[in-house]
Protein backbone atom coordinates (compact mmCIF):
# COMPACT_ATOMS: atom_id res chain seq x y z
CA UNK A 1 0.00 0.00 0.00
CA UNK A 2 1.82 2.88 -0.97
CA UNK A 3 1.66 6.54 0.84
CA UNK A 4 -0.37 8.48 -1.33
CA UNK A 5 -2.98 5.75 -1.37
CA UNK A 6 -3.21 5.79 2.27
CA UNK A 7 -3.32 9.80 2.59
CA UNK A 8 -6.38 9.73 -0.01
CA UNK A 9 -8.29 7.08 2.06
CA UNK A 10 -8.08 10.40 4.77
CA UNK A 11 -11.06 12.78 4.32
CA UNK A 12 -9.10 15.59 2.82
CA UNK A 13 -9.95 18.16 6.01
CA UNK A 14 -8.23 15.56 8.31
CA UNK A 15 -5.42 14.95 6.22
CA UNK A 16 -3.39 17.90 7.87
CA UNK A 17 -3.63 15.91 10.97
CA UNK A 18 -2.12 12.93 9.97
CA UNK A 19 1.16 13.94 10.53
CA UNK A 20 0.89 15.22 14.13
CA UNK A 21 -1.43 11.96 14.67
CA UNK A 22 1.45 10.29 13.71
CA UNK A 23 4.18 11.81 15.61
CA UNK A 24 1.79 12.05 18.79
CA UNK A 25 1.43 8.05 18.81
CA UNK A 26 5.34 7.78 18.23
CA UNK A 27 5.77 9.56 21.53
CA UNK A 28 3.23 7.78 23.40
CA UNK A 29 4.75 4.68 22.05
CA UNK A 30 8.64 5.67 22.89
CA UNK A 31 7.66 6.33 26.49
CA UNK A 32 5.43 3.54 27.06
CA UNK A 33 7.10 0.77 25.49
CA UNK A 34 10.33 1.88 27.49
CA UNK A 35 12.41 2.72 24.47
CA UNK A 36 13.03 6.12 25.71
CA UNK A 37 13.49 6.26 29.78
CA UNK A 38 14.74 9.57 29.78
CA UNK A 39 13.52 12.22 31.91
CA UNK A 40 13.82 14.77 29.05
CA UNK A 41 10.88 13.00 27.37
CA UNK A 42 7.69 12.56 29.95
CA UNK A 43 4.38 11.19 28.29
CA UNK A 44 1.74 12.81 26.89
CA UNK A 45 -0.06 11.64 29.73
CA UNK A 46 2.02 13.49 31.93
CA UNK A 47 1.73 16.64 29.95
CA UNK A 48 -2.07 15.97 29.64
CA UNK A 49 -2.22 15.62 33.67
CA UNK A 50 -0.39 18.85 34.23
CA UNK A 51 -2.69 20.97 31.52
CA UNK A 52 -5.74 19.87 33.94
CA UNK A 53 -3.50 20.75 36.47
CA UNK A 54 -2.82 24.06 35.30
CA UNK A 55 -6.42 24.68 34.00
CA UNK A 56 -8.33 23.75 37.63
CA UNK A 57 -5.72 25.71 39.55
CA UNK A 58 -6.37 28.84 38.02
CA UNK A 59 -2.39 28.88 37.01
CA UNK A 60 -2.86 29.01 33.28
CA UNK A 61 -5.31 31.75 33.27
CA UNK A 62 -2.98 34.06 35.40
CA UNK A 63 -0.07 33.54 32.93
CA UNK A 64 -2.48 33.01 29.94
CA UNK A 65 -4.13 36.77 31.03
CA UNK A 66 -0.97 38.15 31.96
CA UNK A 67 0.62 37.39 28.56
CA UNK A 68 -2.16 38.20 26.58
CA UNK A 69 -2.76 41.86 28.15
CA UNK A 70 0.39 42.45 27.70
CA UNK A 71 0.81 41.71 24.01
CA UNK A 72 -2.44 43.76 23.87
CA UNK A 73 -0.93 46.86 25.22
CA UNK A 74 2.21 46.14 22.87
CA UNK A 75 0.38 45.39 19.94
CA UNK A 76 -2.43 48.32 20.19
CA UNK A 77 0.58 50.85 21.04
CA UNK A 78 2.95 49.58 18.14
CA UNK A 79 0.47 49.43 15.05
CA UNK A 80 -0.90 52.14 15.86
CA UNK A 81 1.91 54.39 16.30
CA UNK A 82 3.46 52.25 13.38
CA UNK A 83 0.10 53.58 11.28
CA UNK A 84 0.65 56.62 12.08
CA UNK A 85 4.09 56.86 10.82
CA UNK A 86 3.62 54.88 8.02
CA UNK A 87 0.69 57.23 7.18
CA UNK A 88 2.97 59.89 7.36
CA UNK A 89 5.96 58.64 5.31
CA UNK A 90 3.49 57.15 2.71
CA UNK A 91 1.76 61.10 2.26
CA UNK A 92 4.67 63.48 2.45
CA UNK A 93 7.74 63.44 0.84
CA UNK A 94 9.12 65.46 2.96
CA UNK A 95 8.41 63.43 5.37
CA UNK A 96 9.72 60.29 4.07
CA UNK A 97 12.78 62.39 2.89
CA UNK A 98 13.45 63.45 6.91
CA UNK A 99 12.46 60.30 8.43
CA UNK A 100 13.09 57.75 5.97
CA UNK A 101 16.41 57.14 6.62
CA UNK A 102 16.94 57.14 10.02
CA UNK A 103 13.69 54.88 10.22
CA UNK A 104 15.50 52.42 7.60
CA UNK A 105 18.46 52.19 9.56
CA UNK A 106 16.95 51.46 12.75
CA UNK A 107 14.46 48.73 11.27
CA UNK A 108 17.89 46.71 10.71
CA UNK A 109 18.83 46.30 13.84
CA UNK A 110 17.73 43.47 15.64
CA UNK A 111 15.08 43.90 18.64
CA UNK A 112 16.51 41.81 20.93
CA UNK A 113 20.00 44.51 20.90
CA UNK A 114 16.86 47.12 21.97
CA UNK A 115 16.47 44.60 25.24
CA UNK A 116 19.42 46.28 27.42
CA UNK A 117 18.36 49.26 26.65
CA UNK A 118 14.85 49.24 27.46
CA UNK A 119 15.39 47.20 30.77
CA UNK A 120 17.67 50.24 31.90
CA UNK A 121 15.26 53.06 30.73
CA UNK A 122 11.96 51.20 31.89
CA UNK A 123 13.28 48.69 35.03
CA UNK A 124 12.48 45.13 34.56
CA UNK A 125 8.62 45.36 35.22
CA UNK A 126 6.27 45.59 32.62
CA UNK A 127 6.85 48.98 30.83
CA UNK A 128 9.91 47.38 29.34
CA UNK A 129 8.17 44.24 28.09
CA UNK A 130 5.36 46.52 26.80
CA UNK A 131 7.47 48.96 25.10
CA UNK A 132 9.48 45.80 23.26
CA UNK A 133 6.50 44.19 22.09
CA UNK A 134 5.10 47.95 20.50
CA UNK A 135 8.48 47.77 18.64
CA UNK A 136 8.26 44.48 17.28
CA UNK A 137 4.34 45.19 15.95
CA UNK A 138 5.68 48.74 15.41
CA UNK A 139 8.44 48.29 12.30
CA UNK A 140 5.89 45.71 9.37
CA UNK A 141 2.78 48.05 10.55
CA UNK A 142 5.00 51.31 9.23
CA UNK A 143 6.44 49.32 6.23
CA UNK A 144 3.02 47.94 5.14
CA UNK A 145 1.35 51.14 5.52
CA UNK A 146 4.04 53.29 3.98
CA UNK A 147 3.81 50.84 1.08
CA UNK A 148 -0.02 50.45 0.59
CA UNK A 149 0.15 54.23 0.46
CA UNK A 150 2.81 54.86 -2.14
CA UNK A 151 1.33 52.17 -4.16
CA UNK A 152 -1.98 53.27 -4.65
CA UNK A 153 -2.78 53.52 -8.78
CA UNK A 154 -2.76 57.37 -9.92
CA UNK A 155 -5.49 56.38 -12.21
CA UNK A 156 -7.49 55.83 -9.50
CA UNK A 157 -6.82 59.07 -8.22
CA UNK A 158 -7.70 60.82 -11.60
CA UNK A 159 -10.85 58.80 -11.48
CA UNK A 160 -11.78 60.75 -7.89
CA UNK A 161 -10.63 63.84 -9.57
CA UNK A 162 -13.24 63.67 -12.41
CA UNK A 163 -15.54 63.18 -10.42
CA UNK A 164 -14.96 66.25 -8.11
CA UNK A 165 -13.82 64.01 -4.80
CA UNK A 166 -12.00 66.28 -2.41
CA UNK A 167 -9.49 65.74 -0.80
CA UNK A 168 -11.62 64.03 2.31
CA UNK A 169 -13.77 62.04 -0.27
CA UNK A 170 -10.07 60.67 -2.06
CA UNK A 171 -8.97 59.75 1.38
CA UNK A 172 -12.09 57.97 2.56
CA UNK A 173 -13.09 56.49 -0.64
CA UNK A 174 -10.09 55.97 -3.10
CA UNK A 175 -6.52 56.24 -1.25
CA UNK A 176 -8.02 54.10 2.44
CA UNK A 177 -9.28 51.27 0.39
CA UNK A 178 -6.78 50.96 -2.10
CA UNK A 179 -4.32 50.81 0.60
CA UNK A 180 -6.00 48.61 3.02
CA UNK A 181 -5.07 45.25 1.73
CA UNK A 182 -0.90 46.11 2.32
CA UNK A 183 -2.21 48.07 5.45
CA UNK A 184 -4.23 44.46 6.76
CA UNK A 185 -0.72 42.83 5.99
CA UNK A 186 1.32 45.02 8.29
CA UNK A 187 -2.03 44.38 10.95
CA UNK A 188 -1.24 40.54 10.78
CA UNK A 189 2.26 40.86 10.63
CA UNK A 190 2.55 42.94 13.72
CA UNK A 191 -0.10 40.66 14.99
CA UNK A 192 2.05 37.78 14.81
CA UNK A 193 6.00 39.18 15.90
CA UNK A 194 4.00 40.91 18.61
CA UNK A 195 2.84 37.45 20.15
CA UNK A 196 6.59 36.15 19.45
CA UNK A 197 8.20 39.90 21.32
CA UNK A 198 5.66 38.76 24.25
CA UNK A 199 7.36 34.95 24.48
CA UNK A 200 10.61 36.82 24.91
CA UNK A 201 10.27 39.70 26.53
CA UNK A 202 8.80 37.18 29.41
CA UNK A 203 11.95 35.07 29.25
CA UNK A 204 14.56 37.63 28.23
CA UNK A 205 12.74 40.12 31.40
CA UNK A 206 12.04 37.62 33.73
CA UNK A 207 9.60 38.87 36.48
CA UNK A 208 5.74 38.85 37.37
CA UNK A 209 3.29 36.47 35.59
CA UNK A 210 3.77 35.49 32.16
CA UNK A 211 3.52 32.21 29.77
CA UNK A 212 7.36 32.71 28.86
CA UNK A 213 7.47 32.82 32.87
CA UNK A 214 5.76 29.19 32.99
CA UNK A 215 7.98 27.96 30.42
CA UNK A 216 11.22 29.43 33.14
CA UNK A 217 9.68 28.14 35.95
CA UNK A 218 8.73 24.43 34.11
CA UNK A 219 13.15 24.51 33.18
CA UNK A 220 14.12 25.38 36.75
CA UNK A 221 12.14 22.82 38.18
CA UNK A 222 13.44 20.44 35.93
CA UNK A 223 9.30 19.85 34.64
CA UNK A 224 9.18 18.37 31.15
CA UNK A 225 5.52 18.62 31.15
CA UNK A 226 5.21 21.73 32.32
CA UNK A 227 7.42 22.88 29.48
CA UNK A 228 5.66 20.96 26.81
CA UNK A 229 2.14 22.36 28.28
CA UNK A 230 3.54 25.78 28.13
CA UNK A 231 4.93 24.90 24.25
CA UNK A 232 1.15 24.16 23.45
CA UNK A 233 -0.23 27.35 24.78
CA UNK A 234 1.70 29.30 23.18
CA UNK A 235 1.32 27.42 19.71
CA UNK A 236 -2.57 27.80 19.94
CA UNK A 237 -2.32 30.80 21.15
CA UNK A 238 -0.50 32.10 17.86
CA UNK A 239 -2.96 29.54 15.78
CA UNK A 240 -5.90 31.27 17.38
CA UNK A 241 -4.50 35.09 16.48
CA UNK A 242 -3.76 34.13 12.73
CA UNK A 243 -7.31 31.95 12.24
CA UNK A 244 -8.91 35.45 13.76
CA UNK A 245 -6.74 37.38 11.12
CA UNK A 246 -7.84 35.11 8.33
CA UNK A 247 -11.35 34.92 9.32
CA UNK A 248 -11.38 38.85 9.60
CA UNK A 249 -9.20 39.01 6.12
CA UNK A 250 -12.09 37.07 4.24
CA UNK A 251 -14.63 38.94 5.73
CA UNK A 252 -13.75 43.18 5.12
CA UNK A 253 -11.17 42.09 1.87
CA UNK A 254 -13.63 39.71 0.34
CA UNK A 255 -13.34 41.84 -2.74
CA UNK A 256 -9.43 40.82 -3.32
CA UNK A 257 -10.79 37.36 -4.45
CA UNK A 258 -9.04 37.09 -7.42
CA UNK A 259 -8.26 39.96 -8.04
CA UNK A 260 -4.91 40.67 -8.58
CA UNK A 261 -4.44 44.92 -9.13
CA UNK A 262 -6.54 44.27 -12.17
CA UNK A 263 -8.58 47.52 -13.38
CA UNK B 1 -32.62 64.25 -22.55
CA UNK B 2 -29.32 65.58 -20.83
CA UNK B 3 -28.14 69.10 -22.42
CA UNK B 4 -25.82 68.42 -25.25
CA UNK B 5 -22.45 71.04 -25.25
CA UNK B 6 -20.37 72.62 -27.68
CA UNK B 7 -16.94 72.71 -27.27
CA UNK B 8 -14.69 75.17 -29.08
CA UNK B 9 -11.24 74.84 -29.32
CA UNK B 10 -9.23 77.22 -30.27
CA UNK B 11 -4.95 77.94 -31.15
CA UNK B 12 -4.13 75.24 -28.47
CA UNK B 13 -0.67 74.83 -27.58
CA UNK B 14 0.78 72.20 -25.25
CA UNK B 15 4.24 71.25 -24.34
CA UNK B 16 6.05 69.64 -22.21
CA UNK B 17 9.58 70.14 -20.51
CA UNK B 18 11.83 67.15 -21.09
CA UNK B 19 15.51 67.06 -19.26
CA UNK B 20 14.97 71.00 -19.72
CA UNK B 21 14.22 71.52 -23.07
CA UNK B 22 10.44 72.24 -24.52
CA UNK B 23 8.72 69.45 -25.84
CA UNK B 24 5.87 70.87 -28.32
CA UNK B 25 2.86 67.92 -27.71
CA UNK B 26 -0.02 69.79 -29.37
CA UNK B 27 0.29 72.89 -32.25
CA UNK B 28 -2.16 75.10 -33.10
CA UNK B 29 -5.47 72.84 -32.57
CA UNK B 30 -8.61 74.62 -33.81
CA UNK B 31 -11.89 72.20 -33.45
CA UNK B 32 -15.55 73.19 -32.75
CA UNK B 33 -18.16 70.31 -31.93
CA UNK B 34 -21.44 71.16 -32.34
CA UNK B 35 -23.93 70.23 -29.93
CA UNK B 36 -24.88 66.59 -30.09
CA UNK B 37 -21.96 65.73 -32.71
CA UNK B 38 -20.29 62.78 -32.65
CA UNK B 39 -16.31 63.32 -33.34
CA UNK B 40 -13.55 60.99 -33.94
CA UNK B 41 -10.30 61.71 -33.39
CA UNK B 42 -7.44 59.01 -35.30
CA UNK B 43 -4.03 59.72 -35.23
CA UNK B 44 -0.72 57.19 -34.33
CA UNK B 45 0.91 57.16 -31.24
CA UNK B 46 2.36 59.97 -30.07
CA UNK B 47 0.28 62.28 -32.21
CA UNK B 48 -1.39 64.02 -28.86
CA UNK B 49 -4.60 62.73 -28.97
CA UNK B 50 -4.98 61.69 -25.53
CA UNK B 51 -3.29 64.54 -24.18
CA UNK B 52 -6.32 66.18 -26.21
CA UNK B 53 -9.01 64.81 -24.28
CA UNK B 54 -6.71 64.89 -20.86
CA UNK B 55 -7.21 69.10 -21.58
CA UNK B 56 -10.84 68.81 -22.13
CA UNK B 57 -11.66 66.95 -19.32
CA UNK B 58 -9.39 69.08 -17.03
CA UNK B 59 -7.19 66.53 -15.48
CA UNK B 60 -3.87 67.89 -17.69
CA UNK B 61 -3.38 71.61 -17.47
CA UNK B 62 -1.09 74.43 -18.30
CA UNK B 63 -1.58 75.31 -22.07
CA UNK B 64 -1.80 78.13 -24.57
CA UNK B 65 -5.02 78.83 -26.55
CA UNK B 66 -8.76 78.78 -25.46
CA UNK B 67 -10.71 75.17 -24.75
CA UNK B 68 -14.57 76.76 -24.24
CA UNK B 69 -17.53 74.18 -23.61
CA UNK B 70 -20.50 76.67 -24.36
CA UNK B 71 -18.64 79.61 -24.27
CA UNK B 72 -16.98 79.31 -21.09
CA UNK B 73 -12.85 78.78 -20.54
CA UNK B 74 -13.23 74.94 -18.70
CA UNK B 75 -10.95 75.09 -15.52
CA UNK B 76 -9.42 71.52 -13.74
CA UNK B 77 -12.46 68.57 -13.78
CA UNK B 78 -15.98 69.28 -14.06
CA UNK B 79 -19.29 67.16 -13.78
CA UNK B 80 -20.47 68.59 -16.46
CA UNK B 81 -17.64 66.22 -18.72
CA UNK B 82 -17.39 62.91 -18.63
CA UNK B 83 -14.58 60.68 -19.46
CA UNK B 84 -14.64 56.68 -20.19
CA UNK B 85 -10.88 55.19 -20.10
CA UNK B 86 -9.01 52.68 -22.36
CA UNK B 87 -9.30 50.88 -18.81
CA UNK B 88 -11.92 50.34 -17.15
CA UNK B 89 -10.61 51.92 -13.61
CA UNK B 90 -13.07 50.51 -11.53
CA UNK B 91 -12.89 50.46 -7.74
CA UNK B 92 -12.26 46.74 -7.21
CA UNK B 93 -13.25 46.60 -3.69
CA UNK B 94 -16.65 47.78 -4.80
CA UNK B 95 -19.31 46.31 -6.50
CA UNK B 96 -20.99 47.56 -10.03
CA UNK B 97 -23.78 49.90 -8.57
CA UNK B 98 -21.32 51.46 -5.88
CA UNK B 99 -18.72 52.16 -8.37
CA UNK B 100 -21.56 54.12 -10.69
CA UNK B 101 -23.23 55.35 -7.18
CA UNK B 102 -19.54 56.94 -6.34
CA UNK B 103 -19.72 58.86 -9.60
CA UNK B 104 -22.67 60.33 -7.83
CA UNK B 105 -21.00 61.84 -4.67
CA UNK B 106 -20.80 65.65 -5.66
CA UNK B 107 -24.27 65.46 -7.71
CA UNK B 108 -26.37 66.71 -4.88
CA UNK B 109 -29.15 64.56 -5.94
CA UNK B 110 -31.07 62.73 -3.17
CA UNK B 111 -30.28 59.12 -2.41
CA UNK B 112 -33.83 58.43 -3.92
CA UNK B 113 -33.05 60.46 -7.31
CA UNK B 114 -29.74 58.37 -6.76
CA UNK B 115 -31.11 55.05 -6.81
CA UNK B 116 -33.43 55.88 -9.85
CA UNK B 117 -30.80 57.40 -12.11
CA UNK B 118 -28.01 54.43 -10.93
CA UNK B 119 -30.36 52.00 -12.26
CA UNK B 120 -31.86 53.58 -15.00
CA UNK B 121 -28.26 53.86 -16.36
CA UNK B 122 -27.22 49.95 -15.81
CA UNK B 123 -30.42 49.26 -17.93
CA UNK B 124 -29.04 51.59 -20.28
CA UNK B 125 -25.54 49.63 -20.59
CA UNK B 126 -27.28 46.71 -20.35
CA UNK B 127 -26.31 45.41 -17.41
CA UNK B 128 -29.47 44.43 -15.06
CA UNK B 129 -29.03 41.95 -12.63
CA UNK B 130 -25.05 42.28 -12.21
CA UNK B 131 -25.64 44.95 -9.76
CA UNK B 132 -24.33 43.36 -7.03
CA UNK B 133 -20.92 41.86 -8.54
CA UNK B 134 -17.86 43.23 -8.21
CA UNK B 135 -15.78 44.02 -11.13
CA UNK B 136 -13.67 41.06 -10.96
CA UNK B 137 -16.37 38.76 -11.71
CA UNK B 138 -17.00 41.07 -14.93
CA UNK B 139 -15.76 40.11 -18.01
CA UNK B 140 -13.75 43.03 -19.83
CA UNK B 141 -16.19 44.02 -22.65
CA UNK B 142 -18.95 44.11 -18.91
CA UNK B 143 -16.69 46.46 -17.28
CA UNK B 144 -16.25 48.79 -19.96
CA UNK B 145 -20.02 49.31 -19.96
CA UNK B 146 -20.19 49.93 -16.26
CA UNK B 147 -17.55 52.88 -16.82
CA UNK B 148 -19.91 54.00 -19.40
CA UNK B 149 -22.62 53.74 -17.23
CA UNK B 150 -20.55 55.52 -14.47
CA UNK B 151 -19.27 58.23 -16.89
CA UNK B 152 -22.62 59.06 -17.79
CA UNK B 153 -24.70 59.04 -14.70
CA UNK B 154 -24.22 62.62 -13.95
CA UNK B 155 -25.98 63.59 -17.42
CA UNK B 156 -22.66 65.25 -18.95
CA UNK B 157 -23.00 67.53 -21.41
CA UNK B 158 -19.88 65.70 -23.29
CA UNK B 159 -18.75 62.00 -23.27
CA UNK B 160 -14.92 61.90 -23.86
CA UNK B 161 -13.87 58.72 -24.92
CA UNK B 162 -10.05 57.31 -24.43
CA UNK B 163 -9.61 54.50 -26.77
CA UNK B 164 -12.43 52.74 -24.72
CA UNK B 165 -12.80 49.61 -26.60
CA UNK B 166 -8.75 49.01 -27.39
CA UNK B 167 -8.42 46.61 -25.23
CA UNK B 168 -10.93 44.18 -26.19
CA UNK B 169 -11.51 41.43 -28.59
CA UNK B 170 -13.03 42.09 -31.83
CA UNK B 171 -16.32 40.91 -31.04
CA UNK B 172 -17.11 42.60 -27.98
CA UNK B 173 -15.75 45.51 -29.67
CA UNK B 174 -17.79 45.50 -32.50
CA UNK B 175 -20.79 44.74 -30.25
CA UNK B 176 -19.78 47.69 -28.01
CA UNK B 177 -19.48 49.88 -30.70
CA UNK B 178 -23.11 49.59 -31.69
CA UNK B 179 -24.16 49.87 -27.89
CA UNK B 180 -22.26 53.22 -27.77
CA UNK B 181 -24.16 54.53 -30.92
CA UNK B 182 -27.61 53.80 -29.88
CA UNK B 183 -26.41 55.02 -26.23
CA UNK B 184 -25.41 58.40 -27.94
CA UNK B 185 -28.83 58.50 -30.38
CA UNK B 186 -30.34 57.76 -26.51
CA UNK B 187 -28.86 60.62 -24.70
CA UNK B 188 -28.00 62.76 -27.17
CA UNK B 189 -25.20 64.64 -26.07
CA UNK B 190 -21.36 65.18 -27.57
CA UNK B 191 -19.22 62.10 -27.67
CA UNK B 192 -15.28 62.47 -28.62
CA UNK B 193 -14.05 59.65 -28.97
CA UNK B 194 -10.13 58.81 -29.80
CA UNK B 195 -8.91 55.56 -31.12
CA UNK B 196 -6.43 54.28 -33.25
CA UNK B 197 -9.29 51.85 -34.94
CA UNK B 198 -9.95 53.85 -37.89
CA UNK B 199 -13.66 51.61 -38.64
CA UNK B 200 -14.34 52.53 -35.29
CA UNK B 201 -13.77 56.12 -36.19
CA UNK B 202 -15.68 55.73 -39.46
CA UNK B 203 -18.43 53.88 -37.93
CA UNK B 204 -19.17 55.90 -35.11
CA UNK B 205 -18.38 59.66 -36.45
CA UNK B 206 -20.10 62.23 -38.11
CA UNK B 207 -16.65 63.53 -38.68
CA UNK B 208 -13.28 62.20 -38.73
CA UNK B 209 -10.79 64.27 -37.04
CA UNK B 210 -6.98 62.76 -38.27
CA UNK B 211 -4.10 63.62 -36.23
CA UNK B 212 -0.52 64.03 -36.98
CA UNK B 213 2.55 63.41 -34.63
CA UNK B 214 5.52 65.49 -33.59
CA UNK B 215 4.41 67.80 -32.83
CA UNK B 216 0.20 66.68 -32.65
CA UNK B 217 -1.56 68.72 -34.97
CA UNK B 218 -4.57 68.33 -37.14
CA UNK B 219 -3.55 67.03 -40.37
CA UNK B 220 -7.31 66.86 -41.75
CA UNK B 221 -11.25 66.65 -41.03
CA UNK B 222 -13.02 63.87 -43.07
CA UNK B 223 -16.87 64.28 -42.59
CA UNK B 224 -18.84 61.40 -42.62
CA UNK B 225 -21.73 61.81 -44.82
CA UNK B 226 -23.49 58.64 -43.55
CA UNK B 227 -26.71 57.49 -42.13
CA UNK B 228 -27.37 55.41 -39.43
CA UNK B 229 -27.11 52.72 -39.38
CA UNK B 230 -23.82 52.25 -40.57
CA UNK B 231 -22.77 48.63 -43.46
CA UNK B 232 -19.07 48.56 -42.40
CA UNK B 233 -19.23 46.84 -46.07
CA UNK B 234 -20.93 49.36 -48.22
CA UNK B 235 -19.09 51.04 -50.88
CA UNK B 236 -19.86 54.60 -49.56
CA UNK B 237 -18.49 53.38 -45.64
CA UNK B 238 -15.18 52.35 -47.53
CA UNK B 239 -14.86 55.02 -49.76
CA UNK B 240 -15.11 57.19 -46.37
CA UNK B 241 -12.61 54.79 -44.30
CA UNK B 242 -10.22 54.96 -47.41
CA UNK B 243 -9.96 58.80 -48.03
CA UNK B 244 -9.31 58.59 -43.87
CA UNK B 245 -6.68 55.81 -44.84
CA UNK B 246 -5.08 57.83 -47.27
CA UNK B 247 -4.10 60.18 -44.78
CA UNK B 248 -2.20 57.91 -43.05
CA UNK B 249 -0.68 56.61 -46.20
CA UNK B 250 1.27 59.95 -47.09
CA UNK B 251 3.28 59.33 -44.11
CA UNK B 252 6.15 57.92 -44.08
CA UNK B 253 7.03 54.35 -42.38
CA UNK B 254 8.84 56.09 -39.56
CA UNK B 255 5.55 58.28 -39.19
CA UNK B 256 3.04 55.20 -38.57
CA UNK B 257 5.65 53.05 -36.45
CA UNK B 258 5.57 53.47 -32.99
CA UNK B 259 7.12 56.36 -31.36
CA UNK B 260 10.55 54.91 -29.89
CA UNK B 261 9.79 57.79 -26.46
CA UNK B 262 6.22 57.72 -25.59
CA UNK B 263 6.22 61.32 -25.42
CA UNK B 264 2.50 61.34 -24.98
CA UNK B 265 1.48 61.16 -21.54
CA UNK B 266 4.92 61.81 -19.35
CA UNK B 267 4.65 60.20 -15.79
CA UNK B 268 4.55 63.18 -13.33
CA UNK B 269 6.86 62.55 -10.01
CA UNK B 270 4.23 60.71 -8.04
CA UNK B 271 4.67 63.46 -5.43
CA UNK B 272 2.78 65.86 -8.23
CA UNK B 273 -0.74 64.20 -7.31
CA UNK B 274 -0.09 63.26 -3.44
CA UNK B 275 -0.43 67.07 -3.17
CA UNK B 276 -2.73 67.70 -6.35
CA UNK B 277 -5.62 65.68 -4.99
Amino acid sequence: MSRTYFLSSVPPALRGWVLPALILLFWWWAVASGWSTSPLLVSPAAVWDRALQQITSGDLWTALSASLWRNARGFLLGSSAGLAVGVLLGWSRWAERLVGPSFHTLKQISLFAWIPMLSMWFGLGDGAKVAFIAMAAFFPMVLNTYEGLRSVPREYIEVGRVYGFGLWQQLTRVIAPSAAPSVFTGLQLALIYSWLATLGSEYLMASGAGIGNTLIDGREHFQMDLVLFGVAVIGLVGYALNAFTAALERRLLAWRDRTVARY
Amino acid sequence: MAHAGTLDIRGLNKQYEVKGQPLPVLQDIHLTIAPGEFVSIVGTSGCGKSTLLRLVIGLEEGYQGEILLDGTRIQGTNLNRGIVFQEHRLFPWLTVEKNIALGLLNSGLTEGQQRATIREHIELVGLSGFEKAYPHQLSGGMSQRVAIARALVNRPDILLLDEPFGALDAMTRAHLQQELHRIWQTEGITMILVTHDVEEAVYLGDKVVVMEPRPGRIRRTVPVPLAHPRDRASHAFTTVKDSVLREFGEHSVADLAEAPLKTERPAPELSAWRFAV
